[in-house]
Order: structure tokens, then C-alpha cells, then sequence
């Protein structure tokens, strides 16, 4: 209520001041109209002596000081035409002075001040000067400021600056300065006066207050920036030390923040970077409470855009040592500021590196160096809890990957770990995501096995459990995706050369070898792939290379390639372990390395019997054996025989009578390569297509008595499928006389009530049908062949 | 006129970093109907993807897919031709026409799409097709060296089907287009 009351209040005072105004300036008027001086000066007088209240808050006083702005502009109009009130503007200058009260003979003496100075009757330097400290005997905050900054509106055009109109005889641009310099000195101690006025004042209104003034006195840098004649000599030898002085001095943390950051967005750029010693020398100095960071941080933002934008500068950051000073003055500020929190600090070196990134980024040792003050920063304390401080920490981190492109450079920070390692589980995880997505999206590649040492030091939060890891706060899907992350990163691991990519190899190898059983399924694949490419490059080379002690072989990566597959049983993950087996026993044929293949055939084999229970995994992993088999060529009779003879007991064992059927006949391929070379034992063929009949008849028998039809013919008519294959190919035991019993019993069984019907079969036996049909049309050899087939 | 990719062994992230980056900007959600993939994605991540460029994905299961729900064999008509999918795993001798061609007449269809060996290939004969769409990200396989990235777009219209290939070689996308003419409509 009380607050409502005041404003209503303001409002009031306002609006009646805002009346007087109108009042006086209706008669003023009059008085300009018929030329009458006297009149014209009283009745401004008492237009301004409105000025005078000490009701208002500056937002209000603001508008009642631009009513009365603009009326003097009438006034000074007035002034300026002699002819019209006939008084020299000497002597109009000595007469405003006798006006009553203060404040409002200071508005007319600057008012009438602007036109002595456009009349040059006198120098501009010495009437500036006067009114300058004329201004002093106003020391009420708000009115005072308002009163210096009518008198810097006015004089804004009329400084000595080089080229003006009002330069030369004595007066110089140093004269233009010091005026500048004096009023803003003067504005500064006013405005900061109003901190220790009146006790009753609330800290927040008071503030508000205040703000709403500051543009008041930052606007006589602005003014400063303007002055042409201020060259780099005068704003390092008289400018800056002067205002620093003033921001030093006055020991107000609004003055000094506001200030700052004023002088560093109103001057060049170029000229910081010169005087960057003195600017950096005052932050230390300025109170504690002051918010240091964002100007520096701001500072160097700026500097980094001149960088950015004008490359040719570049030398003059190296030459003015940018970098060591903007260092130096951050370990002071942070030292000076002893209760500064973490994120304090930190945010500090963002920005530092940040800058760092963009103005030297051929400069790891400085990128590094920003790095080590921050791990120097997290020493002996515990791991970050506060999470403003972990964003800082991350945005720290991820700078230099989103700078350098390739991964490699990033991984040269010695202190990259190191700074790592100060951070909570949760968030190192997220750290290592984000450095590999970075190595993806850049296409980088790591080529050393050095390298690759680092990087999975710095991922090692998703390779292996960290300390304080709890096993109940691994989301799944989350596990998934950064498990599949780490095995897709391992493609980006490798070397032309085969020595460096087995040590690479081999690095990776223990790394992952400590992530446990969740793990392995994972990222043991992609290792073994990498590796069977190595084993596929060096197939081509012959024996051992000259001159190298532990020469990269095949059989080498093969033994290496067993002991990482077995690991798999830990997890347990049998399936996985048969496929990569076989994936293995296929290189090593490729290699002719005949008992490294039997070795894995073996392994393969022994996890079939012993930890593949499920029926459906069954079917595909016998297929998969059968499929590797029939492929590989470096087996001799004796080898070969065992393994064919387990493919096909096992096929005949599978539990479900059709899945026996189509595993028995796939067998029969074992025995029927089709190369010039390959193994054709046409009985053996012969002898498991026949068993394999038995079996698709024993199933229809089955069928009929534990559902009372027997099932569709599809069995037969694939066996059928069969018999042509290898009729076609040319083995003597496949007669046509076989064929066409095989095509009768299937008419016979399609006929038959008990069989069920089924469209797809149909569809397939006439298929059959249509192929023969097909070829018996081909003519030449094929067609005769397939002549003494009837369908 | 019906737009149908086929895909397969992209073995991600076991084999392979990603789908090649060529491939993806030619590929635009919406332009294609139908894809069809013979398997081996192998993870979910690769079933997301496909499933933003057409709701109509047809997959089979190869022997590496994380989802084992997967069907080993899917048929599927478009316009005027029966297709067939499987990862080709299944058929022994692996890659061996004749046993595929057993196939493609044990399912009816005139195009039989497979994969397993990595190595593009189409094979035309009387009855049909048979396409072997190789490996989208030209991943290492026991069966062939050397594999390079390859994708199979169809345009079917009515009794004809146009095949393209789109092969990655040396970094480059290089086309090859191959005619096909049903004689007979589907009964």
C-alpha cells in the first residue's frame, strides 16, 4: 500500500512540476516574442527552479529535465541572435549569474555558455573550463548528474578536438580531454554519493535507482571515443590511466562493474590490446564483490573477435604477449577473490581458453597451459558435486573438439585427462560420448597405438565400471547406446601399416578385456573384425619381413583372436562365439593355415554341443557350420571327414523332423564343391539325399498319426529341387530315373486324402515343374539331358 | 510406378562405423515406398533409420541381428511382381544361384532378394531375378574381398522393373542400371 501511495505521489509531484513548467515557459515565451531579456531571464529562472525538487526518482526527474530541455533550446536561440535583446554575450554571461538560486543559474550559464563558445569571443577551452567547475556547487546526486550531463549535451559540438571549428590559438584536443575527463570525475563521485545518502533508502531501490542513471556518466567515455584527436599515445599516456584512477578510486562495485565494461565496449579494440597490461593491472585492485568474470570474459570475447575478423593481427597479440598477461591477471583475480566459488574460476578458464582457441589455436602449449591452471584449480578437492562447475568443466572440455577437428590433437593435451579426472562418474560418461561423437562426425582417425592408449584412458568410463559406480543406475537403452558408441569407435582405430595396427589391435584388446561381462558382447565383435581385416592384408604377403624382431603374422592374430572370442564364454554368449569362431576357421583356410582352421571348427563345434540348447538357435547355427564347411578347402581327407561327419550327426540330431530334413540335404553339399578342384563325391551326395527322403517320410508318418493327415509335400519337393541341382551339375549317381519316381511319389502324395493341401507347395511343384520345362526347351546338352524326364 | 530400396549387411556397429554419408543424402524421407532388407542391420538404431524414410519396411533376419524377432522369409506384392526376402545365410551353398533359384521357386515370386555374401550381384533368368543387393556399408565378409558400399533402388511399373545400383567406388557414387520385362501377369 505504502509503495502504491508513493508512486501515486510521484505521479503527482511530477505532473505539478511538469505544470510550472508549462506555466513559466507560457510567459517565457511571451517575454522571447517581444524581445524582452529581462523578462525572458526571470521567467526561466523560476521554469527551472522546478528542477530544484528532491521528490523525484531519477526515471521522473528525467522527464521534467527534458521539458525544461527543450525550452532552453529556445532560449539559447534567443541568446544567440544579439540584435533581438541587444546584450553582448559577454556581458549575458555575467548577467545569468544573478539569478537566485543555484541550480537554475547553472542551466542558464551553460545554456548561454554554448553560444560565448560558438561566438569564439573567447576560447573554448577557458569557458568549458569555468563552467566545468562553475557546475561544482551543485552536489545534491540527482541533480547534479543531470545538471553535467545538460552541460556535456551542449558542449558535445564545441570541444578543441583536431578539425573542429574550435581548435587552434592554444586550444588543443588535450584540452578537449580534460574537460571530458573532469566532468565525468565529477559525475562518477556524484553518482556514487547517492549510495550513502539517506538511511531510510531500500538496498533494491536504491539500485534501481542508481542504474537508471549510470548512462548518464558513461556517456563521457562515449564522448572520449569520439574525440578524434585522441590517438593510442594520449589514451594510454592521459585517457586510461585517468579513468581507471576514477574506477579504482571511487571503491563502488556498481561504479567499477558498469565502468568497465563501459570503457572496454566504447574503445577500439586495437587499443586494448595495447594497454592490456594497465586494464588487467586494475582488476585486481577494483572491489571484491565486483563480478570480474564477465568483464574479462567479455574483454576477451572482444579481443577474440578482432582476431577473428582482422587476421592480420595476430602478431600483435603474440608481440603484446596477449595471452600471458590475460592468464596472469586471471590467477590474480581468482587469487585476490579468495572466497570465489568453483564455478567462478572455472568459467574464467572457458573463457581464457575459449579466447585462446580462436586467436592462437596453432598453440596447443597455450591451449594446454589453460588446461593445467584448471586441474592446478581442482587439486586435493573432492570431485565436483556443484553442476554449474561440471557445465563449466564440460564446456571446457568440449571446446578443443569442436576446434580441432581431428581427434589427434586434442589427445596431445597432457593435461586433458587430467582435468578429466576431476569429474563425477555420471558426467565423465557423458564427457567420453561426447568426445567420440566428436571423433565421428569429424571422420578422424587414430593411427598410433600411443594414441589409441590415450583415448581410451579418456573414454575409460564407458570401456570399464568406474569406482562408485552402482550397478542399478546403468538405464539399459543408455548402456546400449555407449556400448554401441565404443564398438563403432574401434573402426576408426587404424594404421596402413601392419606392425602399428597389431599393437593397435592389441591396446584395444586390453582395454576392453577389464569391461566385463556386460560388455564384451559388445566390443569384442568389432575387434575381431578389425583384426581378420589385418589377417586378410597380410594373407597376401609372404613370411616373415625382414628385419622386423616380432613380425605381425596371421597365425600371431589367430592365436590372439582365440583368446579374445573365449572371453565370451565369461559373459556367457555362446552364439556370438560360434559365429566369430567360424568367422576365424574361414580366414585361417583362406591363410591355409589348416590346424588353426580344425581349431576353430573345433571350438565352433563344442559350443554347439554344449551350450546351444535352444532348438530354433540349433537350425541356424548347424546351417552356419555347414555353410563355413562347404566353403573350406585346406582340409585334408582325414580333417575333412571328421567335420563333415559331426555337421551331419548333428543335422540328423536337430529336434524338429523337417529341420533335419533341410539340414541333411545342405550336407550333401559338403560333399560337392564346384570348383575345378573341389571335392565331387557324387554317393556321398547321393547318400545323404537319400537319408534325407527317409527322414521327410518318416516326418509324414509322424504326421498322420498325431494329426491324422500328414503334413504338406514341401519336403519332397525341395528334395526334388535337390536331385535336379546335382542332375544338373553332372553327378552320375543323380539318374533321371530317380527324378521321375521322385516327381510320381509327389503326384501320388498330392493326391492322396490323407495329405493336407497346401497352396504353397502347389505353387512350388509347379514351379519345379515349369523349370524342367524350361530346360528340357534350352536344347544343346542340358535340353537332352533333361529329355528322359517326363512331367 | 512404385520406388523399392533394397539393403542389407550393414553389420553397425560390428563391422561398420556407419551408413555412408553419400548413400544417406541421396536417400529422402518420403520418395521411396517400400524398402526391403535382407538383415543383419544389426542394431536398432539402423531399424530407426530406415523406418524414417518409409513406414513400409520389410526385414528378414541375418544371423547377427540384435532383434531377433525378425522373419527369416517375408514375400510382398508390388504392381504386377512377387517379391521374396531372405538374408541368404540359410541357403547352402552360400551365394550358389541354383540354390537360390530353388528358393525363389519354393516362395513363387519372380524377384528374390538376398544377401549374405556381400557381393552385389543380379542374376536374371526365364522364371525371374534373383538380387543380391551386397553390403550398404561395405563391410568385411569371409566370402568376399574387397566389398564396396552398395545399395538397390527398384522402379517397378506395371511388368517392367528398372534395377539401379548405386556403388561407392573410391569415394564416389557410381550408377548401373539393368531392364527387366515380366512376360506374364501374377495369377
Amino acid at each position: 500500500m505504502m509503495i502504491s501511495d508513493a508512486m501515486e505521489d510521484e505521479e503527482k509531484w511530477l505532473a505539478e512540476g511538469i505544470a510550472g513548467i508549462q506555466h513559466n515557459a507560457f510567459y517565457m515565451h511571451r517575454a522571447l516574442d517581444s524581445n524582452n531579456l529581462r523578462e525572458a531571464l526571470k521567467y526561466s529562472a523560476q521554469l527551472l527552479s522546478e528542477l530544484r525538487t528532491s521528490r523525484l526518482s531519477p526515471h521522473k526527474y528525467y522527464e521534467l529535465y527534458m521539458r525544461a530541455f527543450d525550452e532552453l533550446r529556445k532560449l539559447e536561440m534567443f541568446f544567440k541572435e544579439e540584435e533581438r535583446h541587444g546584450c553582448s554575450v559577454v556581458d549575458l554571461y555575467e548577467l545569468v549569474q544573478h539569478a537566485g538560486n543555484i541550480l537554475p543559474r547553472m542551466y542558464l550559464l551553460c545554456t548561454v555558455g554554448s553560444v560565448y563558445i560558438k561566438s569564439k569571443e573567447a576560447p573554448a577551452k577557458d569557458v568549458l573550463k569555468d563552467l566545468v567547475e562553475m557546475c561544482r556547487g551543485v552536489q545534491n546526486p540527482i541533480r547534479g548528474l543531470f545538471l553535467r550531463s545538460y552541460l556535456a549535451q551542449i558542449s558535445r559540438d564545441k570541444l578543441p578536438d583536431i578539425g573542429s571549428d574550435y581548435e587552434g590559438d592554444g586550444d588543443t584536443v588535450m584540452d578537449a580531454v580534460e574537460f571530458v575527463l573532469q566532468n565525468f570525475s565529477e559525475m562518477n563521485k556524484l553518482w556514487v554519493r547517492m549510495e550513502h545518502q539517506g538511511p531510510a533508502r531500500v538496498r533494491d531501490k536504491m539500485e534501481k535507482e542508481r542504474n537508471e542513471l549510470r548512462d548518464l556518466v558513461g556517456k563521457n567515455l562515449h564522448v572520449l571515443s569520439q574525440i578524434e584527436g585522441i590517438d593510442l599515445d594520449l589514451y594510454k599516456e592521459t585517457v586510461l590511466p585517468r579513468v581507471l584512477e576514477q574506477v579504482v578510486n571511487c571503491k563502488d562495485e556498481l561504479a567499477q562493474y558498469y565502468l568497465m565494461d563501459c570503457l572496454i565496449q566504447v574503445f577500439p579494440d586495437e587499443y586494448h590490446l595495447q594497454t592490456l597490461e594497465t586494464l588487467l593491472g586494475a582488476c585486481p585492485q577494483l572491489q571484491p564483490t565486483v563480478d570480474i568474470k564477465t568483464v574479462l570474459s567479455q574483454l576477451m570475447e572482444r579481443l577474440s573477435s578482432y582476431a577473428a575478423s582482422s587476421p592480420e593481427v595476430l602478431p600483435e597479440f603474440l608481440q603484446v604477449e596477449a595471452f600471458a598477461k590475460l592468464s596472469s591477471a586471471i590467477g590474480k583475480v581468482i587469487e585476490t577473490q579468495g572466497d570465489m566459488p568453483i564455478v567462478g574460476a572455472i568459467t574464467l578458464y572457458v573463457s581464457l581458453l575459449t579466447f585462446t582457441l580462436r586467436v592462437h589455436p596453432d598453440r596447443l602449449d597455450y591451449v594446454d597451459q589453460v588446461l593445467g591452471l584448471c586441474v592446478k584449480k581442482l587439486a586435493n578437492k573432492p570431485k565436483l558435486g556443484d553442476s554449474r562447475a561440471t557445465k563449466q568443466v564440460v564446456a571446457l572440455l568440449s571446446a578443443p573438439l569442436e576446434k580441432y577437428s581431428d581427434i589427434v590433437t586434442s589427445l596431445t593435451l597432457s593435461n586433458y585427462p587430467r582435468v578429466m579426472d576431476h569429474l563425477d562418474n555420471g558426467t565423465n560418461k557423458i564427457m567420453a560420448m561426447v568426445i567420440i561423437q566428436s571423433i565421428m562426425t569429424n571422420h578422424a582417425n587414430v593411427s598410433s597405438a600411443d594414441k589409441v592408449e590415450v583415448l581410451f584412458e579418456l573414454i575409460k568410463g564407458l570401456i570399464k565400471d568406474l569406482e562408485g559406480d552402482s550397478e542399478d543406475e546403468l538405464d539399459e537403452e543408455d548402456f546400449n547406446e555407449e556400448q554401441n558408441s565404443v564398438s563403432r569407435v574401434i573402426h576408426v582405430l587404424y594404421n596402413d601399416d601392419p606392425e602399428e595396427m597389431l599393437k593397435i589391435i592389441c591396446t584395444v584388446r586390453k582395454h576392453i578385456m577389464n569391461g566385463g561381462p556386460r560388455r564384451l558382447p559388445f566390443t569384442i565383435p568389432p575387434l575381431v573384425f578389425s583384426a581378420l581385416k589385418l589377417v586378410r592384408r597380410l594373407q597376401n604377403q609372404d613370411g616373415d619381413v625382414a628385419g622386423e624382431e616380432n613380425p605381425a603374422t596371421p597365425r600371431k592374430i589367430f592365436q590372439l583372436l582365440n583368446q579374445t572370442i573365449e572371453a565370451l564364454s565369461y559373459v556367457p554368449s555362446p552364439e556370438l562365439a560360434l559365429r566369430l569362431y567360424l568367422q576365424c576357421a574361414e580366414a585361417a583356410n583362406d591363410c591355409d593355415l589348416e590346424p588353426v582352421a580344425y581349431e576353430f571348427f573345433t571350438q565352433a563345434f563344442v559350443l554347439y554341443e554344449e551350450e546351444i540348447a535352444d532348438s530354433k538357435a540349433q537350425v541356424t547355427a548347424i546351417h552356419l557350420i555347414i555353410g563355413t564347411l562347404q566353403r573350406t578347402n585346406v582340409f585334408g581327407v582325414e580333417n575333412r571327414d571328421t567335420l563333415t561327419h559331426k555337421a551331419t550327426g548333428y543335422s540328423a540330431k536337430l529336434l524338429k523332423k523337417p529341420d533335419q530334413c533341410r539340414a541333411v540335404y545342405a550336407c550333401s553339399h559338403l560333399f560337392w564343391v564346384d570348383d575345378q578342384d573341389g571335392i565331387k563325391d557324387g554317393e556321398r551326395v547321393l547318400l545323404c539325399l537319400k537319408r534325407s527322403l527317409r527322414i521327410a517320410n518318416a516326418a509324414q508318418q509322424m504326421a498322420s498319426v498325431a494329426r491324422g493327415s500328414s503334413g504338406p509335400v514341401t519336403l519332397f519337393v525341395e528334395i526334388l529341387n535337390k536331385y535336379l541341382y546335382y542332375f544338373e551339375k553332372g553327378n552320375p549317381q543323380i539318374t533321371s530315373a530317380a527324378i521321375q519316381g521322385l516327381i510320381e511319389l509327389i503326384k501320388t502324395e498330392m493326391q492322396s486324402d490323407t495329405v493336407t493341401p497346401d497352396q504353397t507347395s502347389d505353387a512350388f511343384f509347379a514351379c519345379t515343374l515349369r523349370y524342367i520345362q524350361f530346360q528340357k526347351q534350352k536344347g544343346g546338352a542340358m535340353g537332352e539331358k533333361f529329355d528322359t524326364i517326363k512331367v | 510406378m512404385v520406388l523399392v530400396m533394397a539393403i542389407g549387411d550393414l553389420h553397425i556397429p560390428h563391422r561398420a562405423l556407419e551408413f555412408p554419408t553419400k548413400f544417406k543424402s541421396m536417400l529422402v524421407p518420403g520418395k521411396i515406398q517400400h524398402i526391403i532388407c535382407t538383415g543383419n542391420l544389426c542394431i536398432k538404431e539402423v531399424h530407426d533409420y530406415l523406418k524414417s524414410l518409409t513406414p513400409n519396411l520389410h526385414i528378414t533376419r541375418g544371423e547377427y541381428d540384435e532383434d531377433a524377432r525378425y522373419p527369416e522369409i517375408e514375400t510382398l506384392t508390388i504392381e504386377q511382381f512377387k517379391l521374396g526376402l531372405s538374408h541368404g545365410h540359410q541357403v547352402v551353398p552360400w551365394g550358389d544361384f541354383d540354390s537360390l533359384a530353388m528358393v525363389q521357386r519354393q516362395l513363387d515370386v519372380d524377384i528374390l532378394v538376398s544377401g549374405h555374401s556381400h557381393r552385389f550381384m543380379v542374376y536374371k533368368h526365364e522364371m525371374g531375378m534373383v538380387i543380391n543387393p551386397g553390403s550398404a556399408t561395405g563391410s568385411y565378409s569371409s566370402m568376399t574381398y574387397d566389398v564396396n558400399p552398395s545399395i538397390v533402388l527398384m522402379d517397378i511399373d506395371g511388368l517392367r522393373v528398372v534395377v539401379y545400383v548405386y556403388e561407392l567406388v573410391d569415394g564416389e557414387v557410381k550408377v548401373e542400371k539393368i531392364d527387366f520385362k515380366k512376360t506374364s501377369t501374377t495369377t
